[in-house]
């Protein structure tokens, strides 16, 4: 009798331990996946082009970008990623990366500011400002993000971000916290990050510059929040918009201390 | 279907083309389109003038076990034998099987890899053509969750 | 002019690891536009690659290889300082040819 249930029990703790060991869990799956990715990631394609463009003489000007003030001095690239968006004294306003990226455009090159944002995206001198934000944003990649909160815009445009993200709208009523407001939630195999707080290192914010390999494209920070907006069924948002340099504000300060990965490697 | 024929008769153009294009190692064809063309594994091997199939542990076929997209889908092929012509990756559920063709010359290892779109979940294969015309072939499935062919 | 590869070779031991990314649509022939048309097929047929101007390696590619390849082997006996070439031919005639020191 005491033999047979030793057996038993032997037997029993066998099976339960070998289908935790055999199984592999899609999540896991997904992560070996997205590794085996993340050497040779396309989005360098992208760099390479925006680090030519920022060095090459062009527009009705005849001038290349290299004494474009990104927040740290003319020509600093190193850290200013992770500083954006921030008030400008020169502007007088608040600017992201790829608004001050076309100011520099417009300023030093002659390009018209308003021309260019009316371009689609991935078209014309549209794609050359993804390219250079993605080259301004691999010279930050493995720092930490540090918004300024120091002067009353980005003091202002932190809550006005706030007050955006949980925003209701459209016909589905969804604000940015339907999907990014709680923990656990998901879209198909996507784990969606909680942009209320700081999600961690690489996530959300701290992802964007990315390569889609869904559709083999470069998206920027302003196509990434136009195209959240698309999926609540919201109207489009215009490009670098007050609102969308709002809620990056507001994302952005939410990542101080998460490390940059951008330029990432999506979905 | 290619007749014995006109595999020899193919093999005869490509052994030209060898000595015209100048590689003395390994074939450079043209384009071989009836490889490409292929819709399963066993044709797209024959269309590269292999004898016969058979699977072997001495070739390995790398990738996920699920890709979160099918538009890219890293997938590498080697082996470790010596007497390798070709290393081919093939795809079993695609449009047309073969994805890449790899010429092994004595100047690279046996070792290549490459990104695919996978129209769906599938069977994956790497394939040694050897000297000898004999295909050693291995696979592995991978489970895709949006295929990659349509946009 | 076709937009530049990025090719980074890494010698260690007695060979050194070529990584490439290309910069081409890759388009498969099986996708419709927005007005049902199916796009054409337009993709990367034949790479070759080369050490010091010595031939080392050939591939032909079907459709299927995804958008911006990416390539990877190894080169036996290649040192730093040595030269790596890699060229690419597409279906329409198209071709670039990139170049990259081993470090």
């Amino acid at each position: 009798m005491k033999k047979a249930s030793i057996l038993s029990m032997a037997s029993a703790l066998v099976l339960s331990v070998a289908p935790a060991m055999a199984q592999k869990t899609a999540s896991q799956g997904i992560d070996e996946y997205r590794a085996m990715l993340a050497d040779g990631n396309p989005s360098e394609l992208f760099e390479a082009k925006g680090e030519d463009l920022w060095k090459k003489v062009r527009g009705p000007k005849n001038a290349s970008l290299e004494k474009c003030d990104l927040g740290q001095g003319p020509g600093v690239l190193k850290g200013v990623f992770t500083t954006l968006p921030r008030y400008f004294a020169d502007t007088q306003r608040m600017q992201d990366l790829e608004s001050r990226l076309v100011t520099c455009m417009e300023n030093l090159q002659g390009f018209s500011a308003n021309e260019i944002s009316n371009t689609p995206y991935g078209r014309g001198e549209m794609a050359n400002v993804t390219a250079l934000a993605t080259w301004v944003a691999s010279e930050s990649k493995g720092l930490k993000f540090n918004l300024s909160q120091a002067h009353q815009q980005e003091k202002t445009f932190y809550e006005v971000g706030k007050r955006l993200f949980f925003q209701r709208g459209g016909p589905h009523d969804f604000s940015c916290a339907s999907c990014h407001g709680e923990e656990g939630k998901r879209i198909r195999l996507q784990d969606l990050p909680v942009l209320t707080q700081n999600p961690g290192d690489g996530l959300g914010f701290a992802a964007w510059p990315a390569y889609r390999v869904s559709n083999g494209q470069m998206w920027s920070m302003q196509l990434r929040l136009n195209d959240c907006y698309r999926q609540q069924r919201f109207p489009y948002p215009g490009f670098a918009s007050e609102a969308t340099i709002a809620l990056a504000t507001y994302l952005g300060v939410n990542a101080k201390g998460a490390v940059s990965i951008a330029p990432a490697i999506k979905r | 279907m290619q007749t014995r024929r006109e595999t020899l008769k193919h093999s005869a153009v490509v052994a030209g083309l060898l000595a015209s294009a100048g590689f003395p190692q390994f074939a450079h064809a043209a384009f071989n389109k009836a490889a490409f063309d292929a819709k399963t594994v066993q044709d797209a091997t024959k269309a590269v003038g292999a004898s016969s199939m058979a699977e072997s542990k001495d070739v390995t076929i790398t990738g996920p076990d699920i890709a979160e997209n099918g538009a890219v889908v890293p997938l590498g092929a080697s082996t470790s034998l010596p007497g390798v012509k070709q290393l081919l990756i093939l795809v079993e559920k695609n449009p047309s099987t073969l994805v890449a063709m790899f010429y092994v010359s004595d100047a690279v290892e046996a070792n290549f890899a490459t990104r695919a779109k996978m129209g769906q979940s599938s069977d994956v294969y790497a394939v040694a053509i050897m000297n000898d015309g004999k295909a050693l072939w291995a696979k592995k499935e991978v489970k895709v969750t949006l295929g990659g062919c349509g946009g | 002019m076709a937009d530049p590869m990025r090719i980074r070779a890494q010698a260690a031991g007695d060979k050194a690891t070529v990584r490439v990314l290309m910069s081409h649509e890759m388009e498969s022939g099986q996708r419709k536009d927005a007005a049902g048309k199916t796009v054409p097929a337009w993709f990367i047929q034949e790479v070759t690659a080369s050490l010091n101007g010595k031939p080392v390696l050939a591939a032909e590619w079907g459709p299927a290889v995804s958008k911006n390849p990416f390539l990877q082997f190894a080169v036996k006996g290649a040192k730093a300082g040595d030269k790596i070439a890699v060229t690419w031919k597409d279906n329409k005639g198209d071709t670039r040819t990139d170049e990259a020191t081993v470090s």
